[in-house]
């Protein structure tokens, strides 16, 4: 079983006649993701690569039953497209863009949650089920159908964890990005609840990595309620305090924050710790014989 | 974005807030027209810098009189603070904020940043002005008071009340400070505040709340729409302002080995990889997922002219990024500067046969690695090979 999204997700692009829009659209729809509509103000009534495109979210939506948004928005307008999918009754929004401004998020996450919607990300790859669907920009190829659910907040670690899965032969169930960004929508413990409950899951990858509470709050859940092995890896020991490292929510500020602190709750409610990335999928491995 | 204080001050004045009377100086010839221009006698001189712990390096200094100023401006400019958070290269001095001296009564501590947990700004309170909140924060959680407050409205008045009487605050300085608390909340909002720290908010000795100090960082993420505000790269170094300019995200750090990598996560990775085989990173660079070719070599050349860097740890996962892009910005910048330290490359993912292959042909003397851990065993050799 996936979560959160399968065969069947019906996919809105908000922003597909963009160049990040249309190329990344174009590479779910190969990877045989339904993309029923794509969205630009002003381009209605248009297809673009096959796609119908539609002025508002709204109008794709009453169109095409889409049940699922994947915005590419430029941030100045990025909050506004999640807050639009959301009022349009999207269920599960995918927030790809990168650099938000912080208070934009604050407000487009109130407005989600006041409308019952899930959102992931922003600044995130998006989610794959392999064999199902691919919404975000991952590496379609390097995913295979297999039993362990990867959720982190880097892309590439993503990437890393799930190459490394399917090297070793054990596939995953979903990828689930949910970006580096302080404010975001999903986080470790939303996620690990649906692997928890999923069957076909058998192991979890969890990657994340310094600031925030989010890994700690990963590992409390862990404790109480998860009995499937979990590896986990956290990026950023290496990192100076204060330091903005590439995403926005990855700085250090207050011990709580260090990846120290994070790897020690992890460890501390039974997490396996894979000290470097080269460690995540052989310690899965050995965690499910 | 980080504001200096006067930056800082400025924006508060701005709004209407109650900040000492004063002027940046960089040299002492600048002080007496100052102190007149000012109309004061006796003064505070206080270095510019982007570092806390300021006072205790010596950073800030009470003088009377022009010649006396002078000689504190002439130590002070172009002198280095040394502070807890800076480490030991320290902080260089570029100017001093000449302010009026204040009669303080008490210090309270303030600030509006925001709360990771509650996905909102959180205002932060304590009676405790002029410490450090973190270690309040761990010995007297109960000394310190967070709300939440509305987006986009004033605070409530509860939160006013609430305010007032954790702090006992009363009579007309609790009107004052109410009005404060409301306009800080507002310049937060207006100006992309991620950090907006008044420490000591001070109550003078004629009940008058005066904001004595202010660290004020803006959100990185919203300088499009926040410009004109400070210098957003007078934090930074050479290379990082550099390397923003093609879109690549870069911290200079003080190891020896540089790296290039994708991907915020990877680099950061890729920095714990480089530390875990004993060695330490020269920099942190993610090229993204989009870069170019010309953004690639630009980036490879940042790397290249570090004068610290000893080894090179090239670490790509093409998702998005296609190796063999990488792999032609690697060969363009080792072409046109010369590659003087081992170059270890690990290359994974989209087109990865033709990186490779681009590589093996381009003549260049590079060590190819497979996965993270070759990669770091490869990377550990060659430094000890550099060193020998």
């Amino acid at each position: 079983m996936s979560i959160f999204v399968d065969k069947n997700t019906k996919v809105v692009v908000i922003g597909l006649t963009g160049k990040a829009g249309s190329f990344h659209a174009a590479q779910c729809k190969a990877y045989g993701t339904q993309i029923v509509a794509g969205v630009t103000p002003g381009k209605g009534g248009i297809i673009h690569d096959g796609i119908p495109v539609f002025n508002t979210v709204h109008e794709a939506v009453n169109a095409t039953g889409a049940d699922c948004a994947l915005i590419f928005v430029p941030p100045p307008g990025a909050a506004d497209a999640i807050v639009g999918s959301a009022d349009a009754g999207v269920p599960f929004i995918v927030a790809i863009t990168e650099g938000i401004p912080v208070l934009d998020m604050v407000w487009a996450r109130k407005e989600a949650d006041a409308r019952g919607v899930t959102l992931l990300g922003p600044n995130c790859p998006g989610i794959v089920t392999p064999g199902e669907c691919k919404i975000g920009i991952a590496p379609g190829f390097i995913h295979k159908r297999g039993k362990v659910g990867i959720v982190s907040r880097s892309g590439t670690l993503t990437y890393e964890a799930v190459y490394q899965t399917t090297q070793l032969g054990l596939g995953q169930s979903t990828a689930v990005g949910i970006g580096g960004d302080p404010v975001h929508g999903l986080n470790h413990v939303d996620v690990l609840k649906r692997f928890n409950a999923d069957p076909e899951t058998e192991g979890i990858i969890l990657i994340g990595e310094i600031g925030g509470p989010d890994e700690q709050n990963a590992a409390k859940y862990i404790k109480e309620h998860v009995k499937k092995p979990v590896v986990a890896f956290i990026a950023g020991a290496a990192a100076p305090a204060g330091k903005r490292m590439g995403h926005a929510g990855a700085i250090v500020e207050g011990k709580s924050g260090t990846a120290q602190a994070k790897k020690e709750a992890l460890k501390a409610a039974g997490a396996l710790v894979a000290e470097t990335a080269a460690d995540i999928g052989p310690l899965m491995k050995k965690a499910l014989g | 974005m980080k504001l200096l204080e006067h930056e800082a001050k400025a924006v508060l004045r701005k709004s209407g807030m109650v900040v000492p009377v004063g002027k940046v100086v960089v040299s002492p010839e600048e002080v007496a027209p100052a102190l007149a221009e000012l109309g004061l006698t006796e003064a505070v001189l206080k270095a510019q810098v982007f570092t806390g712990g300021r006072g205790k390096a010596g950073g800030v200094k009470l003088f009377s009189g022009a010649a006396e100023g002078a000689e504190i401006v002439k130590k002070l400019i172009g002198a280095t603070l040394v502070t807890h958070q800076t480490g030991p290269a320290g902080e260089k001095v570029g100017s001093l904020l000449l302010e009026s001296k204040t009669a303080i009564a008490r210090e309270i501590y303030c600030s509006i940043l925001l709360d990771r947990e509650a996905n909102a700004p959180v205002l932060v309170l304590s009676a405790e002005g002029g410490m450090e909140i973190e270690e309040i924060a761990e010995t007297h959680p109960e000394k310190i008071l967070k709300m939440h407050p509305p987006v986009g409205h004033d605070l409530w008045s509860f939160q006013v009340l609430r305010a007032c009487n954790f702090l006992s605050i009363t009579g007309e300085t609790a009107k004052e400070f109410a009005l404060v608390l409301n306009q800080l909340w507002k310049v937060y909002q207006q100006y992309d505040a991620s950090l907006l720290e008044i420490n000591p908010l001070v109550v003078d000795k004629d009940g008058h709340v005066v904001l004595l100090d202010c660290k004020f960082i803006v959100d990185d993420n919203a300088e499009y729409r926040q410009k004109g505000l400070g210098d957003a790269d007078a934090d930074k170094t050479a290379a990082e302002i550099e390397s923003a300019k093609y879109g690549l995200s870069y911290v200079s750090l003080d190891g020896t080995v540089g790296c290039m990598v994708n991907g915020a996560g990877l680099a950061m990775a890729t920095l714990d990889l480089i530390a875990s085989v004993g060695l330490m990173p020269a920099n942190f660079l993610d090229v993204g997922g989009s870069a170019n070719e010309e953004a690639v070599t630009k980036a490879f050349e940042i790397v290249l002219t570090d004068d610290k860097v000893q080894v090179i740890l090239v670490n790509i996962f093409g998702g998005i990024m296609k190796c063999d892009i990488i792999a032609q910005g690697v060969i363009n910048a080792a072409r046109k500067l010369g590659v003087k330290v081992p170059i270890v490359v690990r290359l994974q993912g989209t087109n990865v046969a033709e990186g490779r292959k681009l590589l093996a042909e381009s003549g260049l003397a590079l060590i190819s690695a497979d996965g993270l851990d070759d990669a770091a065993k490869k990377v550990a050799e060659a430094a000890k090979g550099v060193k020998a």
